[in-house]
């Protein structure tokens, strides 16, 4: 097992170096640190000083890969490629483009993201298994029907509805919870109920649709007529024969969630006022902040390997079958 | 070219959707022989709610093609000048916004409810003895035919009521036409027809009433939201085609070639599409638009009107959410291949000495076909949602584009007013909601009829 982690961490490294040298790319060849400069300070009318001064200031102005100018070793680490882009992997952050320290943004902030991210994760999974259990029980019938009609409708809503309709009808006609904001020391349930309702409502269309296939499928298998033959009640076949057979697909889905999960947490988070990582990247990315672009895009891709080896491992629990090797 | 009175304009984005129609048509023209795809949607159309969503579709589908003929209109020669020369307006007009009969010009100042006649704020305005007072002002293209304003709802269903007759004989024409070359065809197509008739009815009422109130209200900027929500179409439309059409090239080939060659390729291929997952897409996204919006910002001599920039984005962002989503599909085809290449016909082909080419051509390409036109549909729906939020993030579609995710954008805030204003988030809820939940009704069927998995699981 230890031998079969540590394996699979000496995998991620090659991808990590992919994502960084795409996100180096991305930002620093095709778009020069001129270009940057040039429309940080307002694009048209700007001298050549100034360019230099903000690339000074915010540590761009040396050469991409190789300093010709330094000696020995100092020839590839004072470079753009080293300070900004492989000091990542020792999760040095730098600063960002308004001169804030991102690694001491991120530790503050991943505490409230959190708190809205994993009860809506979990609280969102089982909710999805209750409503499809209960759609297969009456498989066949009218109302399997209409709820596959009901599910599709629902994925049919763009997530800024749910948002929007959930602020208007709890917090602003019903007046339940706050419609937004974030307070850790006083009552922090109350301003995480409705955005954990929002995004499990949300996610019940394709969730409970996505369930409700995995465990037809079951359903359809001999071992299942084998149980019913023997005397086994409805209720008692789908908890203790489908429900821990479809376990596997299960938390395979569960992994393709994990980057949604960002782009929920993004929406979520900027609509509620949490100031959790979400809400940063949004700002970052609408005050054109580059710096904390590139560190959360390799954040985001650390924590999608470290949901891939998570579920490798929970397949042996699920399923004892499963030897890692 | 003078005497037609205007001048056809081709914006790029244009130019690659009827390429896009083009090339489908060849390629369902060429597929129409193949007994096994004709079965397969024979069942597709065999329901009628196959029917119901493939006509909403096809709506949609050809108002976009409308709105994307563009022109600009030749401007009367100015009185004195004596030249042949004739000026055109910088403003680009599509034939979706004359069929709507000047639906998008009639601007109020600011917002306005549904059907109403007074400004939604008060304003400014001088009462008949020239006094400055405070209150809702009278709106300047809603109602004015009326003598007496507390004879509205009368007026509006008498409006109706004629609207209605036009639109039953519009559809009554439409619909006979059909019925008299299909009517020994074995699929529902009264399913459509009901459909047809139900949207001509509405549209014909839509521009009729129109010209008397605002059906929709008016937004912030006093613009109509029927209209709006309309244009949105266009967007929405092209760019969930466009996109996939960018998409699919790249995993095609790089799946393929992977499944088939394996070893070394197989290696760099898989190598890339994992690197490309693991990054979160709408960070991928995002990022991309922004090094775009740089590149627009510091070269602007290369647009001539604003239309060409918000076209040059909006292709831009077809083309970044295209590169960025092909590992799914990619994934699907390798495994597909592989699966393929172990059977018995791939092995005697490659014993008879068939080359690669060939292979691939013949045997390994056809058989992928149903899983590209699976991804096609289900990835249509996603996109059109992907664009609200992409808009809402603000590295989506060029603000002066029209589109839905602008509309919801701008009118985040807007339910919190008090009173509320619901109209603009309702228009562009109802026209996407339409769109999307018919394209993923009918995705569903259409992986019921190509999947061989799914429909072996359905009989289970």
């Amino acid at each position: 097992m230890l031998a079969y982690i540590i394996r699979r961490l000496l995998y991620a490294i090659p991808i990590l170096i992919g994502v960084n040298l795409l996100t180096f790319t991305l930002f620093f060849v095709v778009n020069s640190p001129d270009d940057m400069a040039a429309s940080q300070l307002g694009a048209k009318y700007v001298t050549p000083e100034a360019i230099e001064n903000w690339k000074r200031k915010n540590g761009y102005d040396k050469p991409l890969f190789v300093n010709d100018d330094a000696s020995g070793i100092a020839s590839l680490t004072d470079t753009i490629f080293y300070t900004k882009s492989l000091k990542l992997f020792a999760f040095d952050f730098g600063r960002s483009e308004s001169g804030r320290d991102i690694t001491s943004d991120v530790s503050t902030r991943m505490w409230p993201s959190l708190a809205v991210a994993l009860p809506s994760f979990a609280i969102g999974i089982w909710v999805n298994i209750c409503v499809a259990l209960m759609v297969v029980m009456f498989r066949g019938t009218a109302l399997d029907r209409w709820a596959v009609f009901v599910f599709v409708s629902l994925m049919s809503i763009s997530y800024l509805f749910y948002i929007i309709g959930g602020q208007y009808l709890v917090a602003k006609q019903w007046m339940l919870v706050p419609i937004s904001g974030f307070d850790p020391d006083f009552k922090p349930w109350k301003f995480l109920l409705l955005p954990v309702l929002v995004s499990v409502i949300s996610g019940v269309g394709s969730g409970a649709r996505w369930y409700r296939t995995l465990f037809l499928e079951e359903a359809g298998q001999d071992y299942v007529r084998t149980a019913r033959a023997k005397g086994a009640s409805e209720i008692s076949i789908l908890f203790k024969h489908i429900l821990p057979n479809a376990m596997i697909p299960i938390l395979t889905g569960i992994v393709v969630l994990i980057p949604s999960l960002f782009m929920g947490s993004l929406l979520i988070e900027s609509f509620f006022g949490i100031p959790g990582l979400g809400s940063y990247m949004l700002d970052a990315i609408r005050s054109q902040d580059f710096a904390i672009v590139r560190t959360m895009v390799f954040i985001g891709s650390i924590l999608y390997i470290i949901g891939l080896i998570l579920t490798d491992i929970s397949y042996t629990w699920a399923d004892p079958r499963v030897r890692l090797n | 070219m003078a005497e037609l009175g205007f001048k056809p304009v081709l914006l790029w984005s244009d130019a690659l959707v009827f390429m896009l129609v083009i090339v489908l048509t060849i390629f369902f023209y060429r597929l129409r022989n193949d007994p096994q795809t004709r079965e397969r949607w024979s069942q597709v159309f065999s329901s009628r709610l196959g029917m119901v969503a493939f006509t909403v579709i096809m709506t949609y589908v050809g108002v976009a093609l409308l709105d994307s003929m563009h022109f600009r209109k030749a401007l009367p020669s100015p009185a004195g000048v004596d030249t042949d020369e004739v000026f055109y307006d910088n403003k680009v007009t599509s034939v979706l916004d004359v069929m709507l009969d000047g639906m998008g010009d009639r601007f109020e100042r600011t917002y306005s409810a549904p059907f109403a006649l007074k400004s939604f704020e008060k304003s400014n305005i001088k009462d008949d003895q020239g006094n400055m007072v405070r209150d809702f002002d009278w709106l300047m293209h809603a109602g004015q035919h009326l003598a007496d304003p507390s004879d509205k709802w009368l007026d509006v269903a008498q409006l109706s009521a004629i609207a209605l007759a036009w639109g039953l004989a519009a559809s009554a024409l439409v619909v006979g036409l059909q019925w008299l070359l299909l009517r020994g065809s074995v699929y529902p197509w009264y399913a459509s027809w009901a459909v047809q008739a139900g949207i001509i009815c509405f549209m014909v009422w839509l521009v009729y009433v129109s010209h008397y109130y605002h059906v929709l209200g008016t937004d912030q900027g006093g613009a109509d939201v029927a209209f709006q929500s309309i244009k949105g179409i266009r967007t929405g439309v092209l760019l969930g085609t466009l996109s996939t059409l960018v998409m699919l090239p790249i995993a095609v080939t790089l799946g393929v070639s992977a499944g088939y060659f394996k070893g070394w390729v197989d290696d760099v291929v898989q190598y890339l599409y994992t690197t490309l997952s693991s990054i979160p897409g709408i960070l991928l996204i995002a990022a991309s638009v922004l090094l775009f919006q740089v590149y627009i910002d510091l070269n602007p001599d290369y647009f001539s009107i604003g239309m060409e920039k918000a076209d040059a984005r909006f292709i831009a962002l077809c083309f970044i959410l295209g590169l960025t989503s092909w590992s799914s599909l990619c994934r699907l085809i390798r495994a597909e291949t592989l699966k393929i290449s172990q059977l018995g016909y791939v092995q005697a082909a490659h014993a008879f000495g068939v080359s690669h080419s060939r292979i691939l051509g013949r045997h390994i390409l056809p058989n992928v076909v149903h899983i590209i036109l699976i991804t096609f549909v289900l990835d249509f729906s996603a996109l059109v949602l992907a664009e609200a939020v992409l808009s809402y993030i603000g590295v989506g579609i060029d603000p002066s584009m029209g589109s839905w995710g602008n509309m919801i954008n701008g009118a985040r805030s807007e339910l919190s007013r008090e009173p509320a204003v619901w109209w603009t988030l309702t228009g562009a809820f109802f026209f996407m909601f339409l769109l999307v939940l018919a394209a993923n009704l009918f995705s569903d069927l259409v992986r019921d009829a190509f999947d061989p998995r799914v429909s072996g699981g359905r009989h289970s």
